[in-house]
């Protein structure tokens, strides 16, 4: 469903992503582990659109979408939770949900995503939709930014480190929300410092170092690689 | 001076200050979202009022003439924003010298075309008229335009807080390109706004032609009271900008039936003693004293 082929990332003069080779296939939940810096945010950026490779190619289904706008590439139908959230502040919480709300780009199985159904998936919204993006807890904005890119019906789900900063009962509920969102026919790509949470939903799992991908396997594989976990995800 | 003379010229200050404000406020929600500051914005304001003149002498009646200029000036808006301000995004001393040069091309092209010596429209029929109560004569076209300043305050308001364009732009000036990863073309949501923001420049220097007439130079003095009030207000909002525009207008307004040479003294005074009081404006979010 997604497909990148030796793309290669600058910021500046420095070569982040080094000819980096992967695809995610339809329906699935891929981790992407590394070490701070190791690239997995460029990774993601160079999906979206918002770092473009200057070599390389990225395909979205057929479409190739390395070069471009970010907002073509989340028309075709690619969602992001970016690290760090980025909620609005000056929009309420309802707002951040209703600003981007699109529908979805073709019919398919995936569940149709409305204001009502992600206030049931996290009535803590519904309680606060009033307060402006930035009076929530941590919690509550990861749960705001997964709403918010639910509402733009994507089929395809790009989420960098969603457990970063949550307590463990969160990070729960976190993977509770993406096997659930795996179910309605959403392929993701998660990027994870949390081995334990990305090893419980993924179904394969990149190890990336440097700017390329440096193993590749199962999730019951990698828990069983205490050499691959050492070298390099520091565990 | 007796009371109905000093109620004419409150009312003038008001209406002066409205006219700024429409200015003032298109600078404000430019700079906000595209951080740029439009010096040439004061020549839109007096294309609008030349547009205006035109249309009229071509027999149209004042209010057509209006909306049209003002139609063109959010069009001239569009293509200054999309071939030549896209360019400079993140550059502010080219920003500074394309909207500085444009201000030369833009009065150079006034006087080529309309000529140098003033020109004048007079008021529309349906408003040339006064209204008195009690001992006080109201010029009724001043009165309109304070009426339309707050209308277009309103409408602002609405826009902004109410509706999904406006939640778009309180994101863009939040985060652009999270924005743009939700699927909306900020370029887009840019040159809306630049063209928005011109558009107002035009409505303001098309209601104002009748007040104040049109001579060369018209735009710069508008510009520097637009500057200030945008100071005076905060920066990135249009609210402030309200109440300063009302501050200036009747500070200049007055100033100059009361102390004709220091008028200009007294409103930057003004704008001193008030970021004396509260450095970031009156409405301006960020470091306080
Ligand atoms: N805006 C930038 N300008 C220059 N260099 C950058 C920029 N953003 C990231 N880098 C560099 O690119 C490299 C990869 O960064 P990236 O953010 O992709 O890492 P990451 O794997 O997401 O790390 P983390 O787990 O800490 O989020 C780092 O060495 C970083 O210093
Ligand atoms: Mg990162």
């Amino acid at each position: 469903m997604l497909k990148l082929e030796e793309v290669h990332t600058y910021y500046g003069n420095s070569h982040i992503l080094q000819g980096l080779s992967f695809s995610v296939s339809e329906g699935k939940c891929t981790a992407l582990l590394g070490r701070n810096g190791a690239g997995k945010t460029t990774t993601i950026h160079s999906i979206a659109g918002l770092t473009p490779p200057r070599k390389g190619k990225i395909y979205f289904e057929e479409t190739k979408i390395d070069s471009a706008p970010p907002y073509r590439i989340a028309r075709l139908g690619i969602g992001l939770v970016p690290q760090g959230r980025r909620i609005f502040p000056s929009l309420t919480v309802k707002e951040n949900l209703t600003m981007p709300a699109r529908e979805p780009r073709k019919q398919t199985r995936d569940k149709k995503w409305t204001l009502d159904e992600i206030y049931e998936l996290f009535p803590a919204l519904k309680e606060r939709e009033h307060n402006m993006g930035n009076q929530l807890s941590g919690g509550q904005q990861q749960m705001l930014a997964i709403g918010r890119a639910l509402m733009t019906n994507p089929h395809f789900l790009l989420m960098d480190e969603p457990s970063e900063g949550l307590a463990p009962v969160i990070i729960e509920q976190v993977g509770d929300i993406i096997r659930m969102l795996k179910e309605n026919g959403l392929s993701i790509l998660l990027v994870e410092q949390n081995l334990f949470l990305a090893c419980s939903v993924a179904d394969e799992v990149l190890v990336m170092n440097k700017g390329q991908i440096v193993w590749q396997g199962s999730p019951q594989e990698l828990l069983a690689n205490e050499e691959i976990q050492h070298r390099y995800l520091g565990v | 001076m007796d009371l109905s003379i000093l109620f004419v010229q409150i009312i003038t200050g008001l209406a002066y200050g409205m006219l700024l404000f429409m200015i003032a406020a298109g600078l404000t929600i430019i700079f906000g979202l595209l951080s740029v500051v439009n010096l040439a914005h004061g020549a839109l304001f007096m294309i609008g009022g030349y547009f205006t003149f035109t249309f009229i002498n071509q027999h149209l009646n004042f209010w057509l003439a209006l909306l049209i200029s003002v139609i063109l000036l959010a069009i001239l808006g569009m293509l200054i924003e999309r071939f030549l301000l896209n360019r400079m995004y993140g550059k502010e001393l080219e920003q500074v010298l394309l909207t500085f040069g444009l201000i030369f091309i833009f009065t150079d092209l006034v006087k080529w075309i309309w000529g140098s010596s003033p020109k004048s429209i007079s008021i529309p029929p349906l408003l040339d008229a006064s209204l008195t109560i009690g001992v006080v004569t109201f010029p009724v076209y001043r009165l309109f335009v304070v009426v339309v300043g707050c209308a277009v305050a309103l409408l602002l308001w609405y826009i902004e807080s109410r509706t999904r364009i406006g939640a778009i732009v309180r994101a863009g000036v939040d985060d652009r390109h999270m924005l743009s990863s939700l699927g909306i073309n900020f370029k887009l949501v840019f040159a809306g706004v630049f063209a928005f923001g011109a558009g107002m420049a035009g409505l303001s220097g098309g209601l104002g032609a009748p007040i104040l007439g049109l001579y060369s130079g018209m735009d710069n003095d508008v510009l520097i009271l637009s500057l200030v009030i945008v100071v005076i207000g905060g920066l990135k909002t249009w609210k402030g900008a309200f109440i300063g525009a009302i501050l200036v207008g009747m500070v200049d307004t007055l100033g100059q039936v009361w102390f004709p040479s220091f008028s200009m003294v007294l409103i930057f005074a003004l704008m001193v003693f008030i970021l004396l009081i509260k450095p970031s404006g009156l409405f301006g979010k960020g470091v306080d004293a």
